[in-house]
């Protein structure tokens, strides 16, 4: 994730980016030039007619026609040619190519999954070819999110009621930064995933690799839902304190509630504190966790195997 | 020009009131008499207390910001506690702060003396508007007591309508302090048709007039819609009726639209009146007519009017069709050329004046570099393509800080040094006042144009953490913040004190000529003046201005508070 962009914008690794870019430094110099007349002219009219004397009487001027009517003029052909430049590439954002690879997106509070065609899943992780159009279908599992990649310039909000979309195509292999940028709650500016842009050969070696979780052995399986899933986001497995209990030697343990009673932390009260975590709310953590339900019955099982092994 | 010194009178003769010590200020003293005031002036400073609380309130909260985000990671709160603190940052600095700001203080104050006139059209509706406003804050206070609002000062659902019920004391909030605002825009479209002083017609209105008038329009229309919004927010929690929560069948766009259909015009709410300070300003300084009085009047009340149809430029990656992206740019555009001939003709003004660099003209000139730069990026996040990019990132961060921190606060802050002297009596220390403006002006470019950089480069906002890379240009944003706050602290030092040891104020210490300054005395009588003005000039024409600088007077209209003595008029106030 190296920066080599310029000094305004990071690093552009997508086809899209130079036209952004482009545009963005027309806009960017034009401006200064505008900011330089417009300070240049207040310092010098400043400074030349500056107070000399308090009995200072200067006659009124009486304003000038062509000068009012070129600063109307002269900015709104300027807009005018910015604003059809910026919808041209607005458009072309907006259409996938026809034959582009398609990948689901599901974001959640607060974490990225990522499904592709032939069942391979990653979470947090989105493995993308390079040279190749791509587009993410989305949706949300609760509250709103967005979907950021600075280096690819392009962002879409992802809503729990409809599905949205983006598209771009990457030209540059390399590690780049996923944001979530629209506000979700404790662990929005946690939401960061990592897109890998990757060689076509690599791409499928990571596919073929993805789709094996069939035969994983269960703790095994669960280790990798642990951090596609972002439970790593909440719940350490060295102790260490987050937002909510840790997994370190956590099973079997009797774990006091918010409520006053204790609870053992057995098979049955893992799978329920996934399932429906505002059961049994643990003393002195929030009631933050969303419910987990829609994962599978081996999914949950693997959670809970991988759990006792903390 | 004799006949326009007999027909506006001179101050001289507002002065021997002034000698007899009957002000607004003095003449009655109790509590009571504040609390029940229906003087428009006292009303004006009962606001200017209350909003500079709150603003010192939000500000140390935005500090509180600047500091969780020196160092990636947590620095000194949890997330948690950091999406609250900006959570509240924004809501009282929208809506208890700079929604209000200078309609209710300067507004109230200035405006029915700039008409001539000895109140507002309904005082009571006056008094009421700041009892609603109060109950407002007291019930932003209940939510805080409650629980704790992290939704952001824009609500989106569906998170908004999750979380805990302190959201729903806080939308009840905003609800009612909208009506304070539909109540002095009531006041002021009624006073400025009725009660303008006779000769004072549509064309010799004062600009700060104008300002407000186009901004009244605004508050009138717009804040209902806010208040339905929240009502709805309100009902949905408590009926569980599916409007905005996709979970009850509702839809989250939707609330978007509803949302800023009220809170982009309320960005006109915010910088309208601060226009109409800077052309007071800006010729009062340049002792010089405004270059293009109609088109900053008009163009004023066209702002105001297309400002209702340029909500969805703050969706344009929700998910709303290209369609609807692309003609809300395209008016976005139209909206942002009247302020730019603004920005044109105040330079102009300068034009063969004689520029006088006190310190309300370094706020104007920081004013014009500032909102520049403010618009010059809205200009940026307008470009659809770009936005894309650009939308919900530091770039948009730093630019509505350039424009409403840069803009309206700047403006309030030129505006308040301004009239000080009008409302207190008293002159603030000139040399402190310079020194505190340049370093809100070093202090605020060095805080908010690194925001500009981070969000260009991809940091996006109402991020608690941050990736490394961000690190350095945080930092220089949060000393930047140190440097804005100590440059308001020390105003807020200067003022306090010129309260008990300034020298006393002159009536018309800037040599100004609108009505405030060459009618009244300085605090002005309790009915602003001692006889009806009749308006025979421009509030611009400071060559017709025989009563500030005719053959009588010493003709300087000099007023450095840091001087010895007041000048103008020197020669009648000692007779």
């Amino acid at each position: 994730m190296g920066n080599n962009g310029t000094v305004w914008l990071p690093e552009g690794a997508s086809t899209i980016a130079a036209d952004i870019d482009w545009l963005f430094y027309f806009v960017y110099w034009t401006s200064a030039l505008i900011m330089l007349l417009v300070v240049g002219g207040m310092v010098y009219l400043a400074y030349k007619y500056r107070r000399r004397d308090a009995s200072d009487a200067p006659r009124p001027v009486k304003e000038s026609k062509l000068l009012e009517i070129s600063w109307v003029v002269i900015p709104t052909i300027l807009v005018l040619l910015v604003f059809t430049w910026g919808f041209q590439s607005y458009l072309k954002m907006n259409v996938a190519p026809p034959n582009a690879y398609e990948i689901q997106a599901t974001a959640f509070s607060w974490g990225w999954s990522f499904d592709y065609p032939n069942g391979a899943s990653a979470g947090n992780e989105l493995h993308v070819p390079v040279d190749r159009p791509v587009k993410i279908n989305m949706s949300s599992e609760d509250v709103l999110h967005s979907f950021f990649i600075p280096a690819f310039r392009v962002k879409q909000d992802v809503l729990p009621d409809r599905y949205s979309s983006v598209w771009f195509e990457a030209n540059q292999e390399g590690e780049y930064h996923l944001f979530c940028s629209e506000y979700c709650g404790t662990q929005h500016s946690e939401m960061v995933a990592t897109v890998f842009v990757k060689s076509q050969s690599d791409f499928n070696a990571w596919l073929d690799e993805a789709s094996a979780g069939e035969d994983l052995p269960l703790p095994e399986l669960g280790e990798r839902l642990y951090t596609q899933q972002s439970c790593n986001q909440c719940h350490s497995i060295d102790g260490s304190q987050k937002v909510g209990p840790s997994f370190q030697g956590i099973y079997d343990q009797e774990r006091p509630l918010a409520s006053g009673e204790a609870v053992v932390a057995d098979d049955n009260y893992l799978r329920e504190s996934i399932i429906e975590p505002n059961a049994k709310i643990a003393e002195g953590y929030p009631a933050a966790m969303p419910s987990y339900a829609r994962l599978s019955e081996r999914e949950i099982n693997a959670l809970v195997a991988f759990i006792k092994e903390q | 020009m004799s006949s326009a010194t007999a027909a506006q009178g001179s101050p001289a003769a507002s002065k021997a009131g002034n000698q007899g010590a009957s002000t607004y200020l003095n003449h009655k003293k109790t509590i009571r008499s504040w609390l029940l005031t229906l003087d428009h002036k006292r009303i004006g400073v009962l606001y200017a207390v209350t909003l500079a609380t709150v603003f010192l309130l939000a500000g140390l909260l935005a500090l509180a910001v600047r500091a969780e985000l020196f160092m990636p990671g947590e620095t000194i709160m949890s997330n948690d506690a950091y999406n609250q603190t900006f959570t509240m940052h924004g809501i009282m600095m929208v809506f208890l702060f700079i929604v209000p700001s200078i309609p209710a203080i300067l507004g109230n104050f200035v405006l029915p003396m700039q008409l001539g006139a000895k109140d507002v059209a309904f005082p009571r509706l006056n008094l009421a508007s700041w009892y609603v406003y109060m109950i407002g804050g007291a019930l932003v206070v209940t939510a805080l007591l409650v629980g704790s609002v992290d939704t952001g000062w824009t609500f989106y659902t569906p998170y908004s309508s999750s979380g805990s019920v302190s959201v729903l004391y806080m939308t009840l909030a905003i609800f009612i302090a909208g009506f304070s605002s539909i109540f002095t825009g009531i006041n002021f479209i009624v006073t400025i048709h009725k009660m303008r002083a006779p000769g004072l017609t549509w064309n010799r209105l004062p600009l700060f007039v104008w300002g407000l008038y186009a901004t009244s329009i605004v508050m009138v229309l717009a804040t209902p819609v806010i208040g339905i919004t929240m009502l709805l927010l309100f009902l949905e929690r408590i009926l569980q009726i599916g409007i905005f929560d996709p979970a009850l069948g509702g839809d989250p766009i939707l609330f978007q639209h509803f949302f800023w259909f009220y809170s982009h015009p309320a960005v006109y709410i915010m910088i309208l009146p601060a226009f109409g300070i800077i052309s007071e300003l800006m010729t009062a300084f340049s002792r010089q007519r405004i270059f293009g009085y109609k088109a900053i009047a008009l163009s004023s009340v066209a702002i105001a009017l297309l400002g209702f149809l340029v909500w969805g430029h703050h969706m344009f990656v929700s998910g709303q069709s290209a369609i609807s992206g692309i003609v809300f740019s395209l008016i976005t555009y139209l909206i942002g050329i009247p302020s730019g001939i603004k920005i044109f003709n105040w330079v102009a003004t300068m034009y063969k004046g004689s520029v006088w660099l006190q310190t309300p003209m370094l706020y104007a000139l920081s004013f014009l570099f500032l909102f520049t730069i403010g618009g010059l990026t809205g200009i940026m996040v307008g470009v659809l393509a770009v936005d894309v990019h650009l939308h919900d990132t530091y770039f948009v961060v730093g630019h509505f800080h350039y424009v409403m921190m840069g803009g309206t606060v700047i403006a309030l802050l030129g505006g308040m040094h301004y009239w000080w002297p009008k409302i207190t009596g008293k002159m603030y220390n000139e040399t402190l006042g310079k020194i505190a403006a340049i370093l809100i002006f070093i202090g605020f470019n060095t805080t908010f144009f690194p925001q500009l950089i981070l969000g260009a480069q991809g940091m996006p906002r109402r991020y608690a953490n941050y990736v490394e890379e961000f690190t350095f240009l945080h930092q220089v944003s949060t000393i930047g913040s140190l440097v804005l706050a100590a440059g308001l602290f020390l105003v807020l030092g200067y003022m306090v004190y010129s309260l008990f040891r300034g020298q006393k104020a002159a009536s018309n210490p800037w040599g100004a000529a609108t009505l405030e300054w060459t009618m009244a005395t300085s605090p002005p009588d309790p009915h602003n003046f001692t006889r009806t003005p009749i308006v025979t000039r421009g509030p611009y024409d400071f060559h017709l201005a025989d009563e500030v600088f005719g053959p009588q007077h010493t003709g300087d209209g000099a007023g450095d508070g840091a001087a010895p003595e007041p000048a103008v008029p020197r020669k009648t106030e000692t007779a």
